[in-house]
């Protein structure tokens, strides 16, 4: 059987995947994006949609910053369903030792050219009136907030208009040397390929240190005005940065539709979808003790997602040492929607050979340690 | 079983018989029950807790079903929010 | 948080329509803790409804006195929404949780009325058939009223006749089956004394009404609310003053629950066994969700569920016979009233499809699954998690309903926060993540 043949194909359709496809179509390369399932149908399907800026270290604040100036750029652009809204981000400080790290953020944002607004008690209460009385907090304005499944089906009928190929509902049974081979028989030969599978890399490239790492999130019924800023708590900076433990975090986000949207939890090792009720439990109750009224609304559902988590918490991107065909576009954890456009031009202009915006360097797969040779 | 009871409809008094669904005084108000997202009247459809277009906001609280519920003396039932 | 109410039944009865009473009187006469959990304000499920005052017909009066004097805990105005571990429900109330738990569980979830898109469906008084009844058992006035009927089942006669006792005038009838059709289901019912008597009954009720078989609704006209009906009838359109149009295209059955709790569904109807038991053990099903099938059916299968779960096998084998003839019957309502598929045309590109997020038919012909659609146009995303607009478009577009997830209905999220009171969580000092 002849494999058709193409420049670059795309294994897996997520908002990473879509975004990689869309920047090499744009180059002139001919793209192929294959996938399962649907167009946005697994992480980026259970994500917030939060598009944010970070500092967790110096690699996640360019490739977040960076990412967001791309959505912002692309804001006009962007159809109404994808329910774009700069509504900005407010980092809760509980107490004055969570002020003092506002202050450290701010300086630290302040120093990037990210802008920033230091809010008293006062004003924070004057924001945000729902919320229980807190010591202060950083708003964020260029924060934003998007509705995942269609920004990823807005890039991907991007990428199509520019002759990208889409080949979902069959799955992937190996990827490398230049082929793809799909398990119903079917297989595709490619200058490149893209692991951008998210969760389930490693299913496709063995040795790639990929965990899931499980959410949780409710929505709400409509409550126009109720919050006003994605909400987020500094209180983890207490505790450490645990990658071995399960969490809840309070993080919550009004939609456009005036739903809230109630987050966050984090579970290693859980590999089941359903709702796990202790760990839910907990998220509800952290998300109470922020805003009491909270616990009145209508719930109206309930979902799980897997992240993909990676033991530094940076993205995989670029070329697998072990196969000079095959590329990497995947462990994103909680920031693929954020950072998909990023990680993509990074990519694009890492194979097309053009100067990237930023470095990629700190993002190569080369740096993991665990990478077994073959071939 | 005779025992009427009195509501108020957006402000405006109705009087329902004992055992009435809010869905009932709404609809011997003349009122519609909510405004959809898109800005359109909605009244009841399915009698039942299924539809959920019967929603009202009774004594301050929104999204209540008013099928589901039954009235009671001095209830407050808005259809405007 | 709100006041936490525990219980424990040896059989937990969720449904307190004609099956959910049955299975509840032949468990509790048996002596076992019975509980029956209905999210209506009163017993009597949708064609019982309407508490003492409505318990008129001699069947609904008689189980619902046996019920009552058989010391099982009636149990309504819940909402169950959550199975958190294998043997325990939770349901809230206006302002309570209850912690259900059971040895045996008997889900008589009944059905709902299956409805159609078409152009000016939304408009206020246009309602369920059933929706119309229930309304005016909780109290709107109809005297006066002219109210069409159209959509098809059984219901439209027997709604058509109570709506004429209680005074409203009904220009005209509107079933969407074939005469051939409703001749074969006539024909069914021989085997059936109780049904054409109650047929027979009906007709006197119905004597005069304008009755169209091969006929739909085509369109809604009105502002604020209905002024006319647009309908197709003998090969035309014709225009028809009304101040309701009911309109219902018979019933579906309610599986969310079922679903939830892992039973297996056949055709869309949960599978059971000869002695009402489901797939998933300990639990039982009877009524409307094993195959619509109306009264007598449900009361069969309702009394033989009941008996099961009480430790009664050899009684309830004695009732095998009457509920495999009401089998029959429910067979034939499905032949008789199957959609016909015009009616797939009914919805322009501009109707709403989904009455929650207000979602037109022309965004979801593009998709081609639910699930897709629900993604990409929040369609099915709204309170009412689909149960209006997924069954519609499960003929429309011949899509399969999705997984069911918790809450099963809308709950207060404290209820959410609920879910494992069990375990008496302490959540001061947990370390947190961020997104």
């Amino acid at each position: 059987m002849t494999a058709a043949s193409y420049d670059v194909v795309v294994v897996g359709a997520g908002i990473v995947g879509v975004a990689c496809a869309d920047q090499f179509a744009r180059r002139g390369m001919r793209v192929a994006i294959v996938d399962r399932d649907m167009v946005g149908a697994g992480a980026t399907a259970a994500g917030m949609g939060h598009i944010v800026v970070m500092d967790d270290s110096e690699p996640q604040f360019s490739l977040t910053r960076y990412s967001q100036t791309l959505w912002q750029g692309l804001r006009l652009e962007l159809p109404d369903d994808v329910e774009y809204e700069q509504c900005g981000t407010i980092w809760i400080a509980a107490d004055d030792e969570e002020m003092a790290e506002v202050w450290r953020k701010r300086e630290y944002y302040n120093k990037r050219g990210v802008p920033t607004e230091v809010l008293d008690a006062q004003t924070l209460q004057r924001l945000e009136p729902n919320l229980r009385p807190m010591a202060g907090g950083l708003l964020v304005p260029e924060d934003a907030v998007l509705y995942p499944p269609c920004a990823a089906r807005f890039l991907s009928e991007r990428a199509q208009a520019h002759g990208a190929k889409f080949l979902l509902g069959d799955s992937v049974a190996q990827i490398g040397q230049g082929r793809v081979h799909l398990s119903h028989g079917l297989q595709l030969a490619a200058e490149v390929i893209v692991n951008a599978a998210g969760a389930y890399a490693p299913d496709l490239t063995p040795g790639l240190e990929i965990r899931k790492r499980k959410g949780h999130l409710v929505i709400t019924d409509r409550y126009p005005g109720f919050i006003r800023h994605q909400l987020v708590e500094l209180g983890y900076l207490k505790s450490a940065h645990s990658v071995t433990s399960d969490s809840v975090a309070f993080n919550v986000q009004p939609r456009r539709t005036g739903q809230v949207l109630i987050g966050s939890s984090r579970q290693q090792g859980a590999e089941h979808r359903e709702v796990d009720n202790e760990i839910l439990v907990r998220m509800l109750k952290r998300a109470q003790e922020y805003i009491p009224d909270l616990m009145q609304m209508s719930a109206l559902r309930t979902w799980t997602g897997f992240r993909a988590a990676t033991p530094d918490k940076l993205p995989l991107i670029g070329p697998w040492p072990a196969d000079k065909s095959l590329f990497l576009a995947a462990g994103h954890e909680g920031l693929g929607i954020t950072t998909s456009l990023g990680t993509a031009r990074l990519l694009a202009d890492h194979i097309t050979g053009a100067k990237p915006e930023i470095p990629i360097e700190p993002y190569l797969p080369s740096r993991a340690a665990k990478v077994e040779v073959h071939a | 079983m005779l025992s009427e009871i009195i509501v108020t409809v957006n402000g405006v008094p109705v009087t329902v018989p004992s055992g009435a669904t809010v869905t009932t005084a709404v609809l011997l108000a003349g009122k519609a029950c909510r405004t959809s997202v898109s800005g359109e009247p909605r009244g009841p459809l399915c009698g039942m807790g299924i539809c959920f277009e019967c929603r009202v906001a009774i004594n301050g609280k929104p999204h209540c079903q008013s099928c589901q519920t039954l009235c009671e003396q001095g209830m407050e039932v808005r259809t405007d929010e | 948080m709100s006041r936490e109410v525990r219980q424990r039944f040896d059989v937990l009865v969720v449904g307190g329509g004609p099956a959910g009473v049955a299975a509840a009187v032949r468990a509790a006469e048996a002596g076992v803790r019975v509980g029956v959990v209905d999210d209506n304000v009163n017993l009597g499920g949708q064609i019982w409804r309407g508490g003492p005052e409505h318990e008129k017909e001699t069947s609904a009066a008689g189980w619902i006195s046996r019920l009552r004097a058989s010391g099982a805990t009636i149990l309504c105005g819940l909402r169950i929404f959550h199975q958190p571990e294998a043997g325990v429900l939770l349901a809230e109330g206006h302002d309570d949780l209850h912690v259900l738990s059971y040895t045996k569980l008997v889900l008589a979830t009944g059905a709902r009325e299956r409805f159609l898109p078409f152009p000016g469906w939304t408009l206020p008084n246009v309602t369920g058939v059933g929706g119309l009844q229930a309304m005016v058992k909780s109290g709107l006035p109809i005297r006066g009223k002219r109210v069409v009927i159209a959509g098809t089942g059984p219901l439209l006669l027997a709604v058509a006749a109570y709506l004429r006792e209680h005074g409203a005038e009904i220009p005209i009838i509107c079933e969407q089956a074939s005469w051939s059709s409703l001749a074969r289901f006539g024909v069914a019912l021989f085997g059936q004394p109780g049904k054409i008597a109650q047929g027979l009954q009906l007709k006197r009720q119905l004597a005069g009404i304008k009755f169209s078989a091969n006929s739909w609704p085509l369109a809604v006209h009105g502002k604020a609310a209905v002024e006319a009906v647009v309908i197709f009838r003998r090969g035309q359109t014709e225009a028809i003053a009304c101040d309701y149009l009911a309109c219902g295209f018979h019933l579906v059955p309610n599986i969310e629950l079922p679903l939830l709790l892992g039973c297996q569904i056949q055709r869309g109807y949960v599978r059971v066994d000869d002695y009402q038991r489901t797939t998933v053990q300990e639990i039982l099903c009877a009524g409307e969700p094993t195959g619509i099938g109306g009264v007598e059916l449900s009361l069969a299968e309702g009394q033989i569920a009941g008996l099961v779960a009480s430790g009664q096998m050899t009684e309830a084998k004695k009732l095998f016979g009457a509920r495999n003839r009401a089998r029959y019957f429910a067979r034939s309502l499905d032949r008789a009233f199957r959609l016909r598929s015009e009616l797939r045309r009914l919805p322009s590109p501009d109707t709403i499809v989904c009455r929650c997020e207000d979602i037109r038919y022309s965004r979801l012909s593009r998709h081609t699954s639910w699930r897709s659609a629900k993604l990409h146009t929040r369609c099915g995303m709204g309170p009412c998690q689909g149960r209006v607009c997924g069954t519609s478009t499960e003929f429309l577009f011949k899509w399969n309903p999705d997984s069911v997830r918790p809450p099963i209905l809308p709950v207060r999220v404290e209820s959410l926060a609920a879910m494992s009171s069990e375990l008496d969580l302490e959540c001061s000092g947990v370390s947190g993540g961020h997104k």
